[in-house]
């Protein structure tokens, strides 16, 4: 029970729009474990983006329960989810979402500003995130300086700076070409083998592949929990 | 966050939009900018006016014994002023009288002036303030001499045609020699120069020094005053408590003499330097209480500007709010970034004010006689204006801000 990182139980989400009540998520249930590497894939419309959301506390669920490491995230208020947001989940999404005005150092400090660490132990952890991705060279260029890889080996940095316990990517490569996709799976594995737990959002098969666990939702629902042979340790 | 990483992140956003955050802080910026010029400037004319005009012009602790106020506010009505003209004037007796039995003690001179032209061996200096006066005069008036001396008392009682020169007179008259003992003709007789004074400077752009004193029994007393007529008995007390003492007597003593009967005012003037000010006193009170209004009307308008910047900067960095919450920031990290960063903007707005306002107090030292001095309270109210302004403005906007959905965020493009 220690190591279960996320559980999710019977967890529904709908969203009125209009008259109509939309279903997202119509009873879902996983669980996930420390330093597990999961893909979650499914069609559009198949509730991957609400589950991600969910996850990522940056939603509440109409009903069910959602634990983080122990918490009910489910049951918390707006600032209590932003310091989950802030200490428990690294996001990495398919627009990289950087800051443009802000150097990469600047971006991958952001985190720990929200965490009040202070601005010297700030610098030394952004600048030790950002050796770990290998762009110890690139801590004071732009967004617009960078090229798409180097963009989202920042967002890395940037989700790994307050040492999360799951780090969740939103179809990671879904902007990158197959040459840099495969150099950010590169980043993952590295960081999956240094005990990192994992969550990936893709609908790309190539890219589910690197994880060792692959989750396939329909209409809210789990259809398939496989491990993936060639990975699973 | 601690409110100083929000003022670093809003001066980077303001220098990264360096033109569109000067527009946006304009108001503000005129707003404080007249707050501290106009305050410098009145506050400038206030100690010009008492130091360099009623002080000089009247000189300290003194009061004038005069037929009617010599500076007036000019909403004196035409009946006033001839009820003034029609008053008995000042005379030798009425001098005499004071001298005699003033107990406060005082110092005295007779007064009497007019324009007259002096002439030096064919050269003229036309319109010089001729002043007919006893040697005590010099006192008073706090008059150095920067050449020679000062006539005295003897030379007074005994009607001597002797003068002294103010220094205009002696440059015109005497480029390059020295006036001392050489002899002007003032009203066809001869004067000898006994004294040049001290440079007065100017005031409102006018020359103080062109003047030149005798005494009031010389020979051309008749062209500057009746005889037996003054224009003004000028007494000095030791501080201004004698003074108010001096003033009482007097009052008294003229009451008397001119017999006026309880119920009547008085038929003549006691003329302070502190009354010479009240005209300017009563403008630049008007100056002051019209003040708070113009400022408040450009710091409102500059409010108003800076809710609106503020309002498209939410709607512009939707994503960048989206990016925030998710990393973390709660409501009020977010709720107070825009507010530290629109009372920023308005305090840097506040800022360039306080110096334009101060350029502006310079140039007006620099371009007029008035000592136009910088009050620091003023600009320590300009830099309060400054964060009240900006946090009212941004409160709105931020609200707005902190209360959007991150998902929502950070799907805006």
């Amino acid at each position: 029970m220690s190591d279960l990182v996320i559980a999710v139980r019977a967890l529904t989400r709908s969203y009125e729009m209009g008259a109509e009540v939309v279903q997202a998520l119509r009873g879902l249930d996983l669980e996930i474990r420390r330093n597990e590497y999961v893909a979650i894939m499914g069609p559009s419309g198949s509730g991957k983006s609400t589950l991600m959301n969910m996850i990522g506390c940056l939603d509440t669920p109409s009903s069910g329960e959602y634990w983080l490491n122990g918490q009910e995230v489910s049951r918390m208020g707006d600032d209590a989810l932003a310091r989950v947001r802030n200490k428990e989940i690294g996001f990495v999404f398919q627009t990289f979402n950087l800051l443009p005005r802000a150097t990469a150092l600047h971006n991958v400090e952001l985190p720990l500003v929200y965490a009040g660490t202070t601005a010297r132990e700030r610098r030394a952890r952004g600048e030790e995130a950002l050796a770990r991705v290998g762009l110890a060279d690139r801590m004071h260029h732009r967004p617009n300086e960078l090229s798409g890889g180097q963009r989202q080996r920042v967002a890395i940095a940037r989700a790994l700076v307050n040492r999360p316990s799951i780090l969740l990517a939103d179809e990671p490569t879904g902007n990158l070409d197959s040459t840099t996709s495969d150099e950010i799976m590169r980043v993952f594995e590295q960081l999956h083998r240094e005990g990192q737990t994992l969550v990936m959002v893709t609908h790309e098969p190539d890219i589910a592949a690197h994880a060792e666990r692959v989750v396939v939702l329909r209409d809210g629902r789990v259809e398939s929990d496989v491990l993936n042979q060639t990975k699973a340790a | 966050m601690p409110i100083w990483e929000a003022v670093t992140m809003a001066l980077r956003t303001i220098r990264a939009q360096k033109l569109k955050s000067f527009f946006s802080l304009i108001g503000v910026l005129i707003g404080v900018m007249f707050l501290i010029a106009v305050v410098s400037i009145v506050q400038g004319m206030n100690v010009y006016m008492e130091d360099q005009f009623a002080n000089r012009l009247i000189g300290l602790n003194v009061f004038q014994v005069r037929q009617r106020p010599n500076f007036t506010t000019g909403n004196v009505t035409r009946e006033t002023w001839l009820s003034w003209r029609r008053r008995p004037r000042i005379t030798y007796a009425d001098a005499d009288y004071i001298k005699a039995r003033l107990k406060t003690p005082a110092t005295i001179a007779m007064y009497c002036a007019d324009r007259m032209a002096l002439t030096y061996n064919g050269k003229t200096a036309k319109d010089i303030d001729l002043v007919g006066t006893e040697e005590t005069y010099f006192q008073i008036k706090n008059l150095e001499i920067a050449n020679g001396r000062a006539f005295s008392a003897q030379e007074v009682r005994a009607a001597q045609t002797v003068v002294v020169i103010g220094d205009l007179v002696a440059e015109k008259l005497f480029p390059g020699q020295d006036p001392v003992g050489k002899e002007v003709t003032i009203a066809g007789l001869p004067y000898r120069i006994v004294g040049v004074a001290a440079k007065q400077g100017t005031m409102f752009g006018l020359s103080m020094d062109k003047f030149a004193i005798m005494p009031y029994t010389a020979p051309a007393r008749r062209y500057i005053c009746p005889i037996n007529i003054l224009d003004d008995i000028q007494i000095q007390t030791a501080g201004p408590g004698d003074m108010v003492a001096a003033m009482a007597e007097v009052e008294a003593m003229m009451r008397i003499r001119r017999q006026l009967k309880p119920a009547q005012e008085n038929n003549f003037y006691l003329q302070t330097a502190e009354g010479a000010l009240e005209g300017w006193k009563r403008f630049s009170k008007i100056l002051f209480m019209a003040l708070p209004g113009l400022v408040a009307i450009s710091l409102v308008v500059g409010g108003i500007v800076i809710m609106n910047i503020m309002l498209m900067a939410v709607s512009e960095r939707t994503r960048e709010i989206g990016i925030r919450k998710a990393l973390g920031a709660k409501r009020r990290d977010i709720l107070a970034q825009f507010v530290v960063e629109s009372a920023t903007l308005s305090v840097v707005g506040a800022i360039f004010g306080i110096g334009a306002g101060i350029g502006l107090a310079f140039a007006v030292r620099a371009l007029s006689p008035l000592p136009a001095a910088v009050a620091p309270w003023s600009i320590l109210v300009g830099v309060t204006l400054g964060i009240i302004v900006g946090v009212v403005a941004g409160v709105y906007p931020a609200t707005r801000a902190s209360r959007l959905d991150p998902i929502v965020a950070l799907r805006a493009e």
